[in-house]
């Protein structure tokens, strides 16, 4: 599962970011910014072409050594990230897609919130919740 | 037979491979067109496989017996035989592919004559060998020869060739996929190795190779790929194969990939023997698929499947837990990626390079982390010479890597080279490190990738510090840091802000590092233990003394306010925020202090902007309205708020999430006619909006320039200012006191908290927030205490005094002027009440003098209400009113007192002008009070016969109920000869609101009545609810006159039924008949007035009858109205005879008779007599004595009259005889209110009246 989830504004500030709570979490932290790099090259990459199709996946965005970053952005420009751990090899393609649309979907569900203010950092504890599902439960 | 077949095999293998041939697949792969390359080699008997010998490489495909034997006994000799051995051999081996080439030559066949052309050789091997496959058997002839023939046979002995070959290539292909396949799926039996399978599939990897099939080739190297890392992950799910242990021993060599072979063989034979590492296996595997891939022309595929594989190649040795010398990876990646950026720039040009660097700069990076992270390793990072285990290290490093390969030995660049250079001296290293990082830098820079370059510009700038060379770290952790603030990363800029502390620190950039550890101290990112580091950072430096040395001119450092503290809000006390001069005004203001702890701030102040406000300045009301300028957050009362950011630390929120629009209407109007000539919406913080997005976070950047200039405050300027306040971390409260000094308008510009030497400011305070002071003149005003003042009672009247600036001093007095219609009275118990927070009541004393009344006020401070009330008393002037005009004591013209009808209630009242001086003006103060009237009085005089009486009738028209006593009516110029007999109650009586009383006096008089008579009326009242009712009564006097109130005529008038009847009936003519006595002889006042004529020694009058019935109750028959003469003479009677008819029934009233006095002569008549009455004149008969018509239109042609009453002369539109009204009084009708009785006739209608 992710060892990292963040949910960034169009304006790339975070409106949510969580790691697994045993590592570094500024590392994490450096490795989603950057990842809005590729996220903004493969949005202006995708550009006209691609609009139509709405595919909101990403993929993988980058690769480190020890992680796998993927990307996913909506139709408003928010982005989810999520960094795997390289060595959970198990982890699919699929399975990716199914996190992010979970993750889409409870961040709608944040936005439907008539007392959420959008651009405000997300404190939902349904959101937290889901996103603690989806990480690796720290031993 | 060898000469024969060297003969032709040039031009065989130059021509085989020249047409393409379609190949078909098994398992529905499609076909393709290859073209067949062959080996040739001589037969042998050893060379034919054996079986389980898969070696498809070196495996015989087509064995071709070739002879140019023509001649049939040499074949029968020798050639079958030889034949027959090769088939047999062949057989023997299982190969069925063979093929049998029978070269005919010309030149032989010439030789050979005898031959018989019936059965050929190559009908004899046909028949020999090739039992039902006749195709086995070719012909080539003359194949030496440029003859058309020859190039036939050739091209049909091509063809043959290749499809046999490619028909036998298939075949065997098939059965090698299929062994291969069967080895496969042996791979979970014990015993299977790996690699003997990797050498299997690698063949015909090959050999797809070899058919330029490099997809096909490539699958193969993929299959072996996956196939190797299912194994190892199902190593690490704990399924382990056995054959896997070698390639867990411990990695001995990381000399990196090797991609400038196209088969590296050392390494394929560490496979085939079983020896190789796993990091071998995949160079090689690797090294394989790069070749294959740059054949294919996607040299973009190797850059990105070799990150993958370094990627991959480190996770699995750590899945594997395979031991490697620490730092040996790192070399093994360092050297690979290298290895790989300069495969694919042998094969690349530059410009394809520099497109496609978002594929290479990955690897770029990875190679300057690695190289990094050997750096740090080997101690090559540091200020000092690395030390002997780092020597060690690298030592062990270097022997892992081996010889160079004589591939690069002589190439100056290659990695190996690098390698070795770098970790040989800490300059090299560096020299490395920096040219790595700049390319990777500069590639993430042209491909838009900012974010990374920057986390690499980080990363140089750690390696900076560590090398103890803050200088170059700073731009760096300077761009980083911007650009995380912009965006809003707390931790990110929290951790880079740390290392730009440090790295200020290091550079001595005093200000800088201050406001950094600010910004840092109130960082919630941090632990609280590293907050206080850095705030006690800034209060020792705070506390130093300022450095001795000229050299820094500023003792104080100026820090920005929004580190350190953020504002809250601001409250006003008073919340309306504009008070007078002098007055208290207090400001708290909110502040969270940021700091981790409490803070002794020697001096917060905030500068005042001071502008001198028209509006505000002069003779504001005290509930002036409130100034909008306080922006949409200042609420009613009085409180600003401060817009907070978010409660992310960074204050990069703030900046991206713009502030919300504070829209206000405006209206643009011409100046002439104020008509509105546009309208719109202006936006307030449009300088807020539209700043740029990187100067916002420069409020906040530690080494954002310098701090405006206004820092240095000005002490001359005017401040809110509070000394020596802790300020605790989270919210404060601080109370300042606003100078209120001078009218104006203040506004809050910059706020400053020092610490010592250091300073916080605030430069600018938004939203704004300002107060007015405002100066008010000393006001005076008084005011009834009831609804109206009345006049003739005394009445309360309140004074207020509003002082305004002027501060009432001891002694301070109102002079009053007293005038004689309103004079004040003294009440003992007159006390002045002071209006402030406290009500102070005090006693007020009142001296009067013979001109002005002097109150003396009690001392009051500026800008409170005094307020006394006192007792005023209005006469109320004897009506009518005579015009009188005094002179007041100051010298001003005093206007009278105004009285007139008050429209509503029908009161007169009067406008009094009460003129007081007082002690802040030069001038006199008028203020009118108004007073009303409480009664009208009218009089009347009633007569009988001769006797008189006098009525007078007083109604109250106030809303107050009275007493009224003592009615007295007098004469004002007393006559003896009159008397007047009250005919009125004695005691008082009460005249309720709007209701009047009666009184009544007889006239008695001995004398004869002066033509005029002056009377007045007077009586006393108070008010029903006054205590006192012995000093409450005040007096009303209402004075008239009377005219001519003696009676000069009495009427009588008598209606005679008609002779012969008892009574008047209707219908019948009555006759009425009015006789006109005089009763008194005129006086002499009198008789002048009245207008006399003497005939013949007889003094006579005219007099003008009338008889009016307004009832309608009588028919006057002929005329109705005459002149008659009256001689003037006590008891002369005219007796004046008319007819009249009465219309109805019963007890009819007399008719109403008028008399006129006649006066013929005026040009201009007072009233106009009417034209039938004149008319009827002519038959006028006047039954007196000595008077004819005759005369009397005489006398009036003779005074010039025009006018006639005569019908022949009348001239209309001339004046005519004036007539005019006696005195009430001077005429007494005595059959006022007689009746008479009227019979009606006989009636001839018959009235039917039915009962049923």
């Amino acid at each position: 599962m992710a060892v990292c989830i963040a949910v960034i504004a169009k304006e790339n500030y975070p409106l949510y970011i969580r790691s697994v709570p045993i590592q570094n979490e500024l590392k994490f932290h450096y490795t989603v910014h950057t990842s809005l790099d590729v996220v903004e090259e493969k949005i202006s990459a995708v550009g006209k072409a691609m609009a139509d199709q709405r595919e909101l996946y990403l993929g993988l965005l980058y690769p480190t050594e020890d992680y796998k970053v993927y990307g996913c952005v909506t139709n408003s420009k928010v982005k989810f990230v999520i960094v795997a751990d390289s060595s959970n090899t198990s982890l699919r393609d699929n399975e990716i897609r199914s996190m992010f649309r979970k993750l889409h979907n409870s961040f709608t569900d944040v936005m439907c919130n008539p007392f959420y203010n959008p651009g405000d950092t997300i404190q939902s504890k349904a959101f937290d919740s889901m996103v603690s599902a989806m990480m690796v439960q720290a031993s | 037979m060898q000469c024969l077949f060297t003969s032709l095999y040039t031009s065989l293998a130059q021509q085989l491979p020249r047409e393409s041939m379609e190949w078909r697949r098994s398992y529905g792969r499609a076909p393709k067109m290859i073209h067949l390359e062959a080996n040739f080699v001589q037969f042998k008997e050893e060379l034919l496989p054996k079986d389980g010998n898969r070696a498809l490489l070196t495996f015989p495909f087509l064995h071709i017996y070739w002879t140019d034997c023509c001649d049939t006994e040499m074949y029968k000799a020798s050639v079958k035989d030889d034949m027959l051995r090769w088939q047999s051999t062949l057989r023997l081996h299982g190969s069925v592919d063979w093929l049998i080439v029978v070269v005919e030559s010309e030149a032989k066949k010439k030789n050979k004559t005898n031959i018989l052309p019936r059965t050929s050789i190559v009908d004899k091997i046909r028949n020999d060998f090739c039992n039902k496959q006749s195709d086995r058997c070719v012909v080539l002839s003359d194949p030496l020869k440029e003859s058309s023939r020859s190039q036939d046979s050739w091209s049909a002995f091509l063809t043959k060739l290749r499809t046999l070959l490619l028909m036998s290539f298939t075949k065997n292909l098939g059965r090698f996929e299929d062994d291969m396949r069967t080895l496969r799926e042996k791979r979970t039996e014990p015993g299977w190795s790996f690699c003997d399978y990797f050498m299997v599939q690698e063949e015909l990897a090959f050999v797809f190779e070899m058919l330029q099939q490099f997809e096909d080739a490539l699958v193969q190297y993929d299959e072996l790929d996956a196939l190797f890392t299912q194994y190892v992950l199902n190593f690490g799910a704990g399924d382990g194969a056995n054959w896997l242990g070698s390639f867990c021993a411990p990695v001995k060599r990381w000399s990196g990939l090797l991609l400038r072979r196209p088969i590296d063989m050392e390494k394929r034979e560490l496979i085939q023997r079983g020896e190789a590492s796993l990091l071998d296996l995949r160079s090689y595997l690797f090294s394989r698929q790069c070749t294959l891939l740059i054949f294919l022309q996607r040299p973009w595929e190797v850059t990105q499947r070799a990150l993958e594989l370094l990627h991959n190649c480190v996770q699995e040795l750590r899945l594997l837990e395979v031991y490697v010398v620490q730092g040996a990876l790192d070399c093994w990646v360092f050297l690979s990626c290298l290895e790989v950026l300069h495969r694919i720039e042998g094969c690349c040009d530059r410009a394809q390079l520099e497109a496609n660097c978002s594929h290479t700069v990955g690897l770029w990076t990875y190679a300057t982390e690695k190289l990094k992270s050997l750096g740090y390793l080997c101690g090559l990072v540091a200020e000092k010479v690395p030390t002997s285990e780092d020597l060690n290290r690298t030592v062990d490093l270097l022997a892992g890597l081996g010889e160079e390969r004589p591939e690069t030995v002589n190439s100056l660049q290659s990695p190996y080279k690098k390698l070795n250079e770098a970790l040989s001296s800490v300059e090299a290293f560096e020299k490395h490190y920096l040219e790595l990082s700049h390319a990777a830098m500069e590639m993430y820079r042209a491909i838009g990738r900012m974010r990374s370059a920057r986390l690499i510009g980080k990363s140089l700038a750690e390696f900076y510090m560590k090398k103890g060379d803050p200088e170059r770290a700073e731009g760096f952790l300077d761009d980083s840091l911007r650009s995380y603030v912009a965006e809003g990363w707390s931790l990110q800029v929290t951790h880079t802000r740390k290392q730009m502390a440090e790295c200020q620190k290091l550079l001595q950039q005093t200000e800088d590092y201050l406001q950094t550890s600010a910004l840092l101290a109130g960082d919630a990112n941090l632990t609280e233990e590293e907050r206080k580091h850095f705030c006690q950072e800034i209060l020792t430096f705070a506390s130093q003394p300022p450095a001795p040395s000229g050299e820094h001119t500023h003792t104080t450092v100026a820090l920005s306010m929004a580190a350190f503290a953020q504002l809250r809000q601001m409250q006003f006390s008073p919340p309306g925020a504009v008070v007078h001069v002098g007055a208290a005004l207090q400001l708290e203001l909110r502040v969270r202090c940021l700091m981790p702890v409490a803070m002794q701030v020697e001096q917060l102040a905030a500068t005042l902007h001071f502008s001198l406000e028209q509006g505000g300045a002069r003779g504001r009301a005290g509930s002036a309205q409130r100034r909008t300028g306080q922006g949409p957050q200042g609420q009613g009362d009085g409180v600003v708020l401060f817009p907070q950011g978010s409660p992310l630390a960074g204050a990069g929120m703030g900046a991206l999430l713009p502030p919300a629009l504070e829209l206000y209407e405006m209206q643009d109007r011409s100046p002439s006619d104020s008509s509105l000539t546009s309208t719109g919406v202006v936006c307030k913080n449009m300088h807020l909006l539209l700043r740029r997005h990187d100067s916002s976070a420069s409020l906040d950047t530690p080494t954002a320039g310098a701090l405006p200039a206004a820092v240095a405050v000005d002490d001359g300027a005017q401040m809110l200012r509070a000394r020596d306040i802790t300020l605790q971390p989270g919210d404060n409260s601080i109370l300042f006191t606003a100078p209120t000094g001078e009218p104006g308008s203040y506004t809050l510009r910059q706020l400053c908290g020092s610490v010592g030497r250091v300073q916080f400011v605030q430069s600018h305070i938004y939203p704004v927030v300002q107060y007015e002071v405002y100066s008010q003149e000393p006001q005076l005003t008084i005011e009834p205490l009831s609804d109206n003042l009345l006049a003739g009672i005394p009445q309360k009247v309140k004074f207020t005094i509003a002082t305004g600036h002027y501060s009432v001093k001891k002694g301070d007095a109102l002079q009053l002027s007293n005038t004689d219609s309103m004079p004040i009275l003294h009440s003992s118990c007159c006390s002045a009440t002071v209006l402030s927070k406290r009500m102070g009541e005090s006693a007020l004393s009142i001296q009067s003098s013979e001109k002005v009344t002097s109150i003396s006020l009690p001392p009051t401070p500026p800008y409170h209400t005094l307020e006394f009330q006192l007792e005023v008393l209005c006469h109320i002037p004897p009506t009518p009113f005579k015009p009188d005009i005094e002179r007041l004591t100051n010298g001003e013209v005093r206007h009278r007192p105004k009285s007139h009808s008050h429209a509503d209630s029908g009161m007169i009242n009067i406008d009094q002008k009460v003129s007081i001086d007082c002690p802040w003006s030069i001038y006199s103060t008028l203020i009118a009070l108004t007073f009303y009237v409480p009664f009208k009085a009218k009089h009347s005089i009633l007569s009988a016969g001769k006797r008189k009486y006098i009525q007078v009738c007083l109604q109250n028209v106030s809303d107050t109920n009275f007493h009224l006593a003592d009615p007295v009516l007098t004469e004002r110029q007393p006559t003896v000869s009159m008397e007047l007999l009250s005919l009125n109650v004695k005691k008082q009586q009460p005249v309720c609101s709007q209701q009047s009383v009666f009184c009544l006096w007889e006239m008695r008089w001995a004398k004869p009545l002066p033509l005029c008579l002056q009377c007045a009326f007077s009586a006393s009242f108070a008010p029903v609810s006054a205590s006192d009712t012995h000093t409450a009564f005040k007096p009303y006097r209402y004075e008239f006159q009377l005219d001519r109130v003696s009676t000069l005529y009495s009427l009588k008038a008598e209606i005679l039924p008609p002779s012969g009847d008892q009574h008047c009936r209707t219908g019948a003519l009555c006759g009425l008949e009015v006789s006109i006595t005089r009763q008194a002889e005129p006086s002499e006042t009198e008789g002048e007035e009245e207008e006399s004529t003497e005939i013949e020694g007889l003094r006579t009058t005219k007099l003008m009858y009338e008889v009016v019935d307004n009832s309608s109750n009588w028919a006057v028959c002929g005329k109705s109205s005459g002149v008659v003469s009256m001689p003037v003479a006590a008891s002369a009677t005219h007796r004046v005879q008319m007819e009249v008819m009465p219309l109805f029934a019963g007890h009819l009233p007399f008719p109403n008779i008028k008399v006129f006095k006649y006066l013929p002569h005026n040009a201009v008549p007072a009233i106009q007599p009417d034209t039938d009455s004149c008319l009827e004149n002519d038959t006028i008969s006047l039954l007196d004595k000595g008077l004819d018509d005759q005369g009397d239109t005489a006398s009036i042609r003779s005074r010039g009259s025009v006018h006639s009453v005569g019908s022949g002369e009348q001239q209309r539109g001339l004046p005519m005889p004036r007539l005019e009204p006696f005195s009430p009084g001077q005429v007494f009708y005595w059959s006022q209110g007689r009746q008479v009785l009227v019979l009606p006739v006989t009636d001839d209608h018959v009235m039917e009246v039915n009962v049923t």
